[in-house]
């Protein structure tokens, strides 16, 4: 089985989605990936974002580890494949 | 002509996809049926090529909104393929090459209803499209039309798939318009 073709953008298609439900830019999180362990930027996913929602995969193992989807009344976020997410904040 | 609520009419084929598109080859392809029991029976390429097949003509609708109709298929029925299983299972979850899940109701698969598609428009099914083979199942949302399909566990209990988990609808008629959970 050979993977081939792919068409998906960067984790940077996440940022207007993730800011209707997070109150900052969540593009610069760091995520760390169930499957692999591999942390990185959410900016730095692969995002397929033809399908009925949004699909984030780790750019290292190809695993989702983000969907979302937005009906007309709810945004359902699933991160069962995100292991953590640390979140940047402002120092106090 | 009719079309499920919220639906508009296209003449291409969108592609759609949860992740890269996959690239199976027939010579190691397999499709495994696994009872509620544990059995399991399986095909290979050349031994689905020798079953009878359908060229059923269909309407697909897919949840983002698009209709496509008379669309042209060639496929094994599903009721062949489940006429030697010894199942009661009341649900089945249909696997694909790559990872991707789909659950629907186990009478779903039968009656005329489901195949397993090889050819569309008379020519082999490209990548793009699911091949080499893909689940058909038109009379529900296109993504329970799993593509690169490699399995079906039946099961006693229904269990959520890949969008099923996300917020869309367990069962999703478009006629009834059950695109999200509630609706």
């Amino acid at each position: 089985m050979e993977l081939f073709s792919d068409d998906f953008t960067d984790g940077n298609a996440l940022a207007g989605p993730l800011r209707e439900i997070f109150a900052m830019d969540m593009t610069q999180a760091m995520g760390r990936c169930v499957n692999c362990g591999d942390e990185g930027p959410v900016a730095g996913l692969k995002v397929y974002t033809h399908a009925p929602g949004l699909v984030a995969r780790c750019p290292s193992c190809e695993e989702v580890v983000m969907r979302l989807v937005r009906s007309p009344s709810s945004a359902w976020l699933d991160l069962r494949g995100t292991m953590s997410l640390r979140i940047p904040m402002p120092v106090e | 002509m009719r079309l499920p609520p919220g639906q508009y009419l296209t003449e291409d084929f969108p592609v759609l996809t949860a992740g890269p598109t996959l690239r199976v080859p027939t010579d190691t392809w397999e499709f495994v049926i696994v009872t509620e029991a544990g059995e399991k029976h399986r095909w290979d390429w050349q031994q689905l090529m020798a079953l009878p097949s359908e060229r059923p003509t269909v309407d697909l609708h897919c949840v983002t909104k698009w209709s496509k109709l008379h669309t042209r298929w060639q496929g094994v029925s599903l009721d062949v393929l489940l006429e030697g299983v010894d199942t009661a299972a009341d649900y089945a979850m249909v696997h694909s090459y790559g990872g991707y899940t789909t659950n629907l109701p186990y009478e779903d698969l039968l009656h005329g209803q489901a195949w397993i598609a090889y050819k569309f428009d008379g020519e082999d099914l490209t990548p793009e499209h699911g091949g080499p083979a893909r689940l058909l199942v038109p009379h529900l949302y296109l993504w329970k039309s799993a593509k690169w399909v490699r399995g079906i566990t039946l099961m006693d209990e229904d269990e959520p798939g890949f969008w099923e988990s996300a917020g869309y609808h367990d069962y999703g008629d478009p006629w009834r318009e059950q695109r999200y959970q509630g609706d």
